[in-house]
């Protein structure tokens, strides 16, 4: 059995009244693809916040990386890196300025953060833009920098929040083949996303309804219980209706 | 019709559902005046006096108490020397020090013209400058009654007399010009902010793409803001003459229209604004910077025109508050009528009319990219 | 018949950006045509010109036959358009922004309740609630409806599904099939390529340009090549074994398998199979396989970045 590095137990969160998140529970193993799906306002942020320590839960518990995200949300903060779907990179900051900024913040040392950046923007075929300006590079190239953006300060596992939303097809390739070879490195990922296709890319799928998980296996096995040609067909199966609300 | 009065009813709700805009709305003039009325009030009010009294005898005496006794003043230090007035002006018990001869009341009866000395403290100048006006004014008028009663020998006798403001109530140089500045904030400002917020909201493109013409946008989005800025004004209005006990001496439905004729100029600055800014932050800051402050630097308000260099002077004469300042002392504490007001009115007119018509020409159907 | 929207050589650039590059095309009175594109693609831009919002820089537009800048004002009063983000008031309720934008254009609900009545019954149990409070997918409808309200001609729709989710997408698409056959054309720009198979027509949009006009059975036709399917449990290392295969043009990820374009003129796909499952993917799935929209596309801008 491999390392459980997000363990999420009746996890729950009520804004009043209305159930959010109603006690989720599951589990990731290290180094695997965790692809988190729902309908708009399924819950899913609400959970993804909580995981990530920065929106402390109703009841229930989950640790992430080995901590507790209601006691020990800044060590869970320290250990994960995170990517939204809004872009988070000051577009009027170079590049590499951004990346000693954020260097910073997780106390890396500026010869430690060069280095890194130097040799993730090498992988990327992008070392000429260390001195750009982050605001004059295309979408899909800010996309890839803000991934290395959360990759850093080496977290051992990576939430990404709709990465791919808007950018060409070739580019949203090139991002998912970054996200399998951190996966390949041992880093788990757990990923939202709207486009069903990259819901195949994922070791495993959970999809959200109303709150709970009404779903959770790998992308084959859901196909074959939801006798679903592809996961889109398992997505409508599972959330029709839930779209109304 | 139709088109523009659902527009003026969609403003109203977007105001009555926003607890922020509603704050700055009725919350903001209420504080301003307020705080304008009493916290920033530079009337003098006991202050200290170190006196220093080298002769100590009957006169000097008389003197003294009559000091003590006006409400302007109190003796906080009676001194041997000068550098106790010094001293105590660095511990900041007293404001004013008073040094009187040798000999005074000797002097005095005898119609020498005793010098007595007015010392204050200067870091703070205005204040300084009050303080000395009314110590001269309590001495020269003591010494006055006192060599009178003496020599029984008429003098001249200069008797000042403040009219108008009596008193030398701050509050009425502040009530027009909160007045100025509170029209000024919500006309300009807001409908800058709120036309700005549709850029940002995107909404402006489907207003634009509608059959809507550029006057229903204009009209629907000022109309609300011009009634609500119309009722501050009353608001300070009242609370000027019922907190404050400012007078209106002048006709009311002539302080009605100047209110409204200055909303309008602050309403045609206000789109003006718009037009060019895309974003509210942008709205936000072209309003302080260019509105706000200079409205609240030249425009009389608080400092005196009078004294600034000519060339503010001159630039003081495009800031539309400081016409609607002079036409509210004009009204309110003068009680001036149309005679005397028709030039800062017809000024402030066209001020409005500049504004407005450059504002309707900036306004464009399509997006300005 | 003339046709709902025509654009010859239209160009528009920003500062130093050209954000549309010469580019003309055609849409029929009630059609539904599709602009698939990238962010950044200019689509928008082409849509606030057709809208009369931007004026363009050079070329001819025209909206039902009447000039995008002269005759503006009625181009107004017969489209609908719906911007590229959520543009309705968040703090009225459902019910006050249809109302104000049916009165802005000089109706009522009432008047044109028929075409809107199978989108504003999903909406109806909403209707006291701000908009701004409503899911993703209530937000677009709301959008479609504000915009269908006085009952336009031609319907300009710019990516009214980014950022929906594929429940509440399908279901959107299913109201513009019924708008269509409403005798409606229909302008919609989407990042979604699984949306385009939906359209009459659909034109691939990349940095300005149009790559490719085609109806969706007829845009695989624009692929030249062999393509093949491929899948193992060891996807990642499968991808990167593809990759540096010397019959293979390109490989990327599609579902649950990976489409492998082999070189100019290599039909041998067989002999790339034998080759893999050599090299340990012993439970290799292959075979060949048909072009869709994204495959057409992803070729086509790799072309026009060579």
């Amino acid at each position: 059995m491999k390392e459980k590095v997000i363990t999420s137990n009746k996890l729950s969160r009520k804004f009043g009244d209305f159930v959010a998140v109603d006690e989720v529970t599951f589990e990731v193993s290290k180094g695997e693809i965790f692809g988190f799906l729902g309908a708009n306002g399924a819950g899913k942020t609400t959970a993804m916040r909580m995981l990530c320590g920065l929106l402390a839960p109703s009841s229930g518990s989950a640790t992430v990386a080995g901590y507790d995200v209601s006691t020990q949300p800044e060590m869970v903060k320290k250990n994960i890196g995170y990517m939204s779907q809004k872009f988070s990179m000051y577009e009027d900051l170079t590049v590499k300025e951004n990346f000693l900024f954020y260097g910073g913040v997780y106390g890396l040392k500026r010869k430690a953060i060069i280095e890194r950046l130097s040799m993730m923007l090498g992988l990327l075929n992008l070392s000429h833009v260390m001195n750009s300006l982050v605001g004059s590079l295309p979408l899909g190239w800010k996309q890839k920098l803000s991934f290395s953006l959360a990759m850093l300060h080496q977290p051992g596992i990576i939430f990404l929040d709709e990465p791919t939303g808007g950018v060409d097809p070739i580019t949203r390739r090139q991002f998912w083949d970054l996200i399998y070879e951190a996966a390949y490195d041992g880093i788990t990922i757990f990923v939202t996303t709207h486009y069903m296709d990259e819901a195949e890319y994922c070791d495993r799928v959970s999809i959200m309804v109303d709150g709970s998980i009404k779903a959770l296996d790998s992308p084959e096995n859901l196909r074959k219980t939801y006798n679903a040609a592809s996961m889109d067909g398992v997505f409508q199966e599972l959330a029709r209706g839930t779209s109304t609300k | 019709m139709k088109q523009y009065l659902a527009f003026v009813k969609k403003e109203f709700r977007h105001i009555f559902r926003d607890k922020r805009t509603l704050l700055i709305l009725f919350g903001m003039p209420v504080a301003q005046v307020m705080i304008f009325g009493f916290a920033l009030n530079n009337e003098i009010d006991n202050a200290g006096v170190a006196i220093y009294d080298m002769s100590g005898d009957y006169e000097s005496t008389l003197l003294q108490n009559r000091l003590n006794a006006s409400s302007y003043f109190f003796i906080e230090r009676e001194c041997e020397s000068t550098d106790c007035i010094e001293e105590s002006f660095r511990q900041g018990k007293a404001r004013v020090g008073i040094i009187i001869p040798h000999n005074f009341g000797k002097d005095l009866l005898t119609g020498q013209k005793p010098e007595i000395k007015i010392v204050s403290d200067a870091s703070d100048p205005n204040q300084a400058q009050v303080l000395t006006s009314y110590a001269t004014a309590i001495i020269l008028s003591h010494v006055r009654d006192r060599a009178s009663v003496v020599q029984q020998a008429p003098v001249v006798n200069a008797i000042p007399r403040m009219i108008f403001n009596p008193e030398l109530k701050a509050v009425y140089m502040f009530v027009p010009g909160v007045m100025g500045f509170i029209l000024l904030l919500v006309s300009a400002m807001m409908t800058s902010l709120t036309i700005a917020r549709e850029k940002e909201l995107g909404t402006m493109e489907l207003l634009l793409v509608s059959p809507l013409r550029s006057w229903h946008i204009i009209f629907g989005k000022v109309t609300p803001y011009w009634l609500l800025s119309f009722m501050n004004a009353i608001i300070v209005v009242l609370l000027g003459i019922t907190v404050f006990d400012m007078p209106m001496n002048g006709s009311v439905p002539l302080l009605l229209a100047s209110c409204l004729l200055f909303s309008l100029t602050a309403l045609a600055l206000g789109i003006f604004i718009s037009s060019k800014a895309n974003s509210q932050m942008t709205a936000m800051f072209v309003s302080m910077m260019g509105l706000l402050l200079p409205t609240i630097l030249l425009s009389g308000f608080i400092f005196p025109i009078e004294n600034m260099p000519i060339v503010l002077r001159v630039i003081s004469n495009i800031i539309p508050a400081k016409w609607f300042i002079l036409i509210i002392k004009g009204l309110m504490i003068k009680g001036s009528g149309m005679s005397i007001l028709w030039k800062p009115i017809s000024i402030l007119a066209f001020i409005t009319l500049l504004f407005g018509i450059a504002a309707i020409k900036n306004v464009k159907p399509r997006l300005n990219q | 018949m003339k046709p709902a929207i025509s654009i010859q050589n239209l160009s528009k650039s920003y500062k130093e950006v050209e954000a549309l590059k010469s580019i003309s095309f055609e849409v029929k009175q009630g059609e539904l045509f599709g602009l698939i594109g990238p962010d950044g693609a200019g689509k928008s831009t082409l849509f606030r010109i057709l809208t009369t919002l931007t004026l363009a820089d050079s070329g001819i537009v025209r909206v039902m036959d009447m000039d995008v800048v002269q005759d503006f004002r009625e181009i107004r009063n017969r489209i609908g358009y719906m911007p590229g983000r959520f543009s309705l008031y968040q703090d009225l309720t459902v019910a006050e922004n249809l109302e104000f934008f049916a009165t802005i254009f000089g109706t009522t609900i009432e008047e044109n309740y028929d075409l809107i009545r199978d989108i504003y019954v999903q909406l109806e149990p909403f209707k006291t609630r701000p908009a701004g409070k409503l899911s993703g997918g209530m937000k677009q409808k709301l959008a479609l409806c504000c915009a269908l309200i006085h009952k336009p001609e031609v319907l300009f729709l710019d990516e009214p599904t980014t950022g929906v989710d594929p429940v509440s997408r399908k279901e959107f698409w299913q109201m513009l099939k019924r708008l269509k056959n409403e005798g409606i054309a229909i302008l919609v720009s989407t990042p979604y390529m699984d949306e385009a198979a939906l359209c009459d027509r659909i034109a691939l949009v990349q940095k300005g340009e149009i790559l490719s006009i085609a109806s969706p059975d007829t845009i695989n036709e624009a692929f030249h090549g062999t393509l093949v399917a491929m899948k193992s449990h060891r996807m990642y290392e499968l991808l990167t074994t593809l990759r540096n295969h010397p019959k293979v043009a390109s490989c990327y990820a599609f579902g649950e398998f990976l489409n492998a374009a082999l070189m100019d003129g290599d039909e041998d796909w067989q002999s790339l199979e034998m080759d893999i499952r050599h090299k340990g993917f012993d439970d290799l799935v292959a075979y060949e396989t048909t072009a869709g929209i994204e495959n057409v596309f992803m070729q086509l801008l790799s072309q026009a970045e060579a």
